[in-house]
C-alpha cells in the first residue's frame, strides 16, 4: 500500500463511520432524544433535528432559492467557502506574522518578555463580541489617501487577533527549547544572535511551530466566521449560516450546507498547514503538541 | 536516484502546486471582498453622501430603503445614500450615535435605553406605525390571551425583544414566575418541535416560518388555523419599532443636514411607497441588494412590512403621541427577569420630533402623493415549503 494511502484510507472510514452513527442514531435513538434529569444529552431524531444525511447531500444539488437567477446551494456555498477562506488566510498571514515577531521580541529580550507575555494572554480574553464592533468603528474612521478600509478587513484583523496567540506562544516555546549546551557552543563560537537563531533556535523551534500554525489556521477560520456574524458582512460562510437557519424548519437540509462548507475551510486551513509541514519535514523530530 | 528522493520530489511538487491553489483561492477571495460589501457609490460630486445603519442584515424589512436607492428617489433628492446593514454586534443606534451613520433604523424601546445613557439621537420618521410582534402558539395548546401563558413554556428572543412580552403579561397579571421562559434561536425549530408553547415571531418572518413547513399531520404546510396569534397592537402593549433616528447635535447646529433628512424622509417615503404598490419588484430588488431569502418569504416580508405601514392614519412616518407615550410608558413600567426597566425617567425632549417628516409630509402632498394609503390592499402571498 502506497505510504499516504493509508491515512487517506482512515480519512475516509472516519467519515463513513461518522455518517453510519448519525444515521443509526436516528433509526434506533428515542424519539425524544436521550434526557438525563432535565437535560437533553442526545438530541431528537426527528427529521427537524437530524435531517437524514441523503436530504443534505440533496438539497446541495438544488437551487438555493425558487428565484431563476438562483445558483444551486453547493456553488453558493462553495463561493462563500472561498470568500471566508481568504479572509481567514489574510488573517492567518498577519496574525502569524505578528506571532513571530512578538516571539522573537521576547527571545531576544528577557525585559519585553516580562512586559509582552501577560498582556498577549490578557488579549484573549477579550471577548470577540466585544473588540468586534470596536474594530469596524475604527476601521471605518481610517482612510489613507487612496485606500479606505473594507469591512472583510476588520473580519481579517479579528482573524489575526485569534491567530497570532498560539504563534507567540509556540514559538517562544520553541526558540527558547534548543540545549544549553547547544547554546552554550554558538557562545564558543562566537556567533551573533542572528546566526544563533538560523542555524539553531529557528530550527529547533519547528517542532512547536507546526502544531500552533495549525492551532492558529484553526482559529483564523472561527474567527473569520463569528466576526462575518458578528459585525455583519456579507459574502462568506458566516452570513449563510445565519441566513439558511431560518430554514431550518421548511427546509431542514439547507441550513447544513454551510456548515459542511465551514468544515470544508477548515480542513483546507488545516491541510494547507500540513503541506508546510512536508517542506519542514528534516526539522521535524519531535515534535510538541500545543 | 533513489526511490525515496523521488517520492519527496513529486510531494514537493504535489505540495507547490496544492500551495499555490490555496494562494489563489485566497486571493480571489480578497478580490470578491474588496468589492464594497455595501455596493457601489459612483463618486458624482454634486450628490451628498449618506450612510444609513441598518439594525440587521438586507431584507425586505427595509425594503423602502432599498427601492429609493434602486429606483433614484434619493438620488432626485440630491443624496447618495449607502446601505450599511446590521449584524450580530452592531447596535444601530451607537453607529450613528458614534458619527459612524448619518442616519440609522432601530427600534423605539431599543433606542430609549441608549438615549437614557446619553445618546443624543433623534426619532426624526416613525416609519412602522404597527408592531409586528407576535406570541404565537399552535391551536391545540389554547393559548388565545396573554393570561393563557401562564404555566407554559414561553419563548423569547431577549436583548430587548421580550418588553412587548412583558408587558403582555403584567396587564394580564401573569408574572415571570407563572412561565417557564425560554430562550429562543434564530429559527423556529424550538416551536416546531414543542419544547416552546408559545414562541415569539414577526409576522414578517418566523410566522412565515412556520407556515412554510409541513404539517407532520398532514403531509401538506401548516395553515394559520393551525395557530393561535397573540398580536400586542390589539392587546395594547405594542411598542414603536422601525424608525429613522438622526443625530440630535447635527439636527441642532447644521442647517445643511437638518435639510438633509427631510430630504431622506421625503425619499424614504417614496421608496415605502413603490414597495407597497409593487411588492413582487421591490422584493426582487431586496434580493438583488443581496439578501438569499427564498422567493416567497421575500414577498411575504414585503407584503407584511408594508401592512405595518399601510394604511397611514397621519401620513407614514408621523410620530404619533399616543402611541409613543405608550412606549415610553410600557419602557419606564415594564420589569423584565432581572427586575430591571428600560429606563428610568421620561426621555429628554430631543428624543423625537415631527418637524422633518411633517415638512417632507407637506412636500410630498404637495407633489399630490398619498402619504396615507387609506386605499391600500395587501396583496395575498402564497408561501412555498422552505420560503423558497
Amino acid at each position: 500500500m502506497p505510504r499516504f494511502a493509508r491515512p487517506a484510507l482512515f480519512g475516509v472510514l472516519g467519515v463513513v463511520g461518522l455518517a453510519l452513527v448519525w444515521e443509526l442514531y436516528k433509526f434506533f435513538g428515542p424519539g425524544n432524544g436521550v434526557v438525563i434529569g432535565d437535560l437533553t444529552v442526545l438530541p431528537r431524531t426527528s427529521d427537524l433535528a437530524m435531517p437524514h444525511l441523503a436530504t443534505m447531500v440533496a438539497r446541495l444539488f438544488e437551487p438555493v432559492t425558487g428565484a431563476a437567477t438562483a445558483l444551486p446551494l453547493w456553488l453558493a456555498v462553495l463561493g462563500a467557502c472561498a470568500f471566508t477562506l481568504g479572509i481567514a488566510a489574510v488573517g492567518w498571514i498577519v496574525g502569524v506574522t505578528v506571532g513571530l515577531a512578538l516571539a522573537l521580541l521576547m527571545q531576544r529580550f528577557r525585559l519585553a518578555e516580562s512586559a509582552i507575555l501577560p498582556w498577549i494572554v490578557l488579549s484573549q480574553t477579550v471577548p470577540l463580541i466585544a473588540i468586534a464592533p470596536l474594530v469596524r468603528r475604527w476601521g471605518a474612521q481610517v482612510e489613507i489617501g487612496a485606500f479606505a478600509w473594507e469591512n472583510w478587513m476588520s473580519v481579517a484583523l479579528i482573524a489575526s487577533y485569534l491567530a497570532f496567540f498560539p504563534v507567540s506562544v509556540g514559538a517562544l516555546r520553541g526558540l527558547g527549547s534548543p540545549d544549553a549546551h547547544h547554546v552554550d557552543l554558538m557562545h564558543c563560537y562566537a556567533v551573533g544572535w542572528w546566526k544563533t537563531l538560523w542555524r539553531l533556535r529557528l530550527p529547533a523551534s519547528v517542532g512547536y511551530l507546526l502544531p500552533a500554525l495549525r492551532l492558529a489556521a484553526v482559529s483564523a477560520v472561527i474567527g473569520s466566521v463569528v466576526a462575518e456574524v458578528s459585525i455583519g458582512l456579507r459574502g462568506g460562510i458566516g452570513r449563510l449560516i445565519v441566513e439558511y437557519a431560518g430554514a431550518a424548519g421548511g427546509d431542514p437540509g439547507k441550513p447544513w450546507a454551510p456548515i459542511f462548507g465551514s468544515v470544508l475551510v477548515g480542513l483546507v486551513a488545516a491541510g494547507f498547514v500540513g503541506l508546510i509541514g512536508l517542506f519542514l519535514r528534516r526539522f521535524r523530530r519531535d515534535e510538541v503538541s500545543a | 536516484m533513489t526511490d525515496l528522493t523521488r517520492q519527496t520530489r513529486r510531494i514537493r511538487f504535489l505540495a507547490t502546486i496544492g500551495l499555490l491553489s490555496v494562494g489563489s483561492l485566497a486571493l480571489a477571495g480578497c478580490s470578491s471582498g474588496a468589492a464594497s460589501p455595501n455596493g457601489d457609490t459612483d463618486a458624482s460630486g454634486d450628490l451628498t453622501p449618506i450612510t444609513l445603519q441598518l439594525q440587521w442584515v438586507a431584507q425586505a424589512q427595509f425594503a423602502g430603503y432599498y427601492a429609493a436607492v434602486d429606483q433614484g428617489f434619493y438620488e432626485d433628492e440630491g443624496l447618495d445614500v449607502t446601505i450599511a446593514e446590521g449584524g450580530g454586534d452592531i447596535v444601530p443606534q451607537d453607529v450613528l450615535a458614534a458619527g459612524d451613520a448619518d442616519y440609522a433604523i432601530s427600534w423605539v424601546p431599543k433606542v430609549l435605553g441608549s438615549i437614557e445613557q446619553g445618546a443624543n439621537i433623534t426619532d426624526v420618521a416613525q416609519i412602522f406605525e404597527r408592531s409586528a410582534t407576535t406570541q404565537i402558539s399552535f391551536a391545540d395548546k389554547g393559548i388565545e390571551t396573554p393570561a393563557d401563558l401562564a404555566g407554559k413554556n414561553v419563548g423569547s428572543w431577549g436583548f430587548g425583544n421580550e418588553w412587548e412580552l412583558f408587558a403582555g403579561m403584567q396587564q394580564a397579571d401573569v408574572t415571570l414566575d407563572d412561565i417557564t421562559l425560554i430562550q429562543q434561536a434564530f429559527d423556529m425549530s424550538g416551536f416546531l418541535s414543542g419544547d416552546i408553547d408559545a414562541a415569539q415571531a414577526m409576522t414578517y418572518n418566523e410566522y412565515a416560518q412556520v407556515l412554510e413547513t409541513v404539517n407532520p399531520d398532514t403531509g401538506e404546510l401548516y395553515q394559520p388555523d393551525d395557530l393561535n396569534v397573540i398580536d400586542w397592537n390589539d392587546e395594547g402593549t405594542a411598542m414603536l419599532q422601525d424608525a429613522i433616528w438622526a443625530d440630535a447635535d447635527r439636527l441642532a447646529d447644521d442647517a445643511d443636514y437638518a435639510d438633509t433628512t427631510v430630504k431622506f424622509i421625503k425619499a424614504s417615503i417614496r421608496g415605502w411607497i413603490y414597495s407597497s404598490q409593487n411588492p413582487e419588484e421591490a422584493a426582487g430588488i431586496v434580493t438583488a441588494a443581496g439578501s438569499t431569502l427564498g422567493q416567497s418569504h421575500q414577498l411575504w416580508m414585503t407584503n407584511e412590512i408594508s401592512k405595518l405601514i399601510f394604511p397611514s392614519t397621519n401620513g407614514v412616518g408621523l410620530i404619533d403621541q399616543a402611541a409613543w407615550d405608550n412606549t415610553v410608558d410600557i419602557a419606564m413600567g415594564t420589569t423584565n427577569e432581572t427586575g430591571a426597566t428600560i429606563i428610568t425617567a421620561d426621555p429628554r425632549a430631543t428624543a423625537f420630533s415631527n418637524e422633518y417628516v411633517q415638512q417632507a409630509l407637506d412636500e410630498l402632498e404637495t407633489e399630490g402623493v398619498d402619504v396615507k394609503g387609506a386605499d391600500w390592499e395587501p396583496i395575498d402571498v402564497t408561501l412555498k415549503e422552505g420560503g423558497n
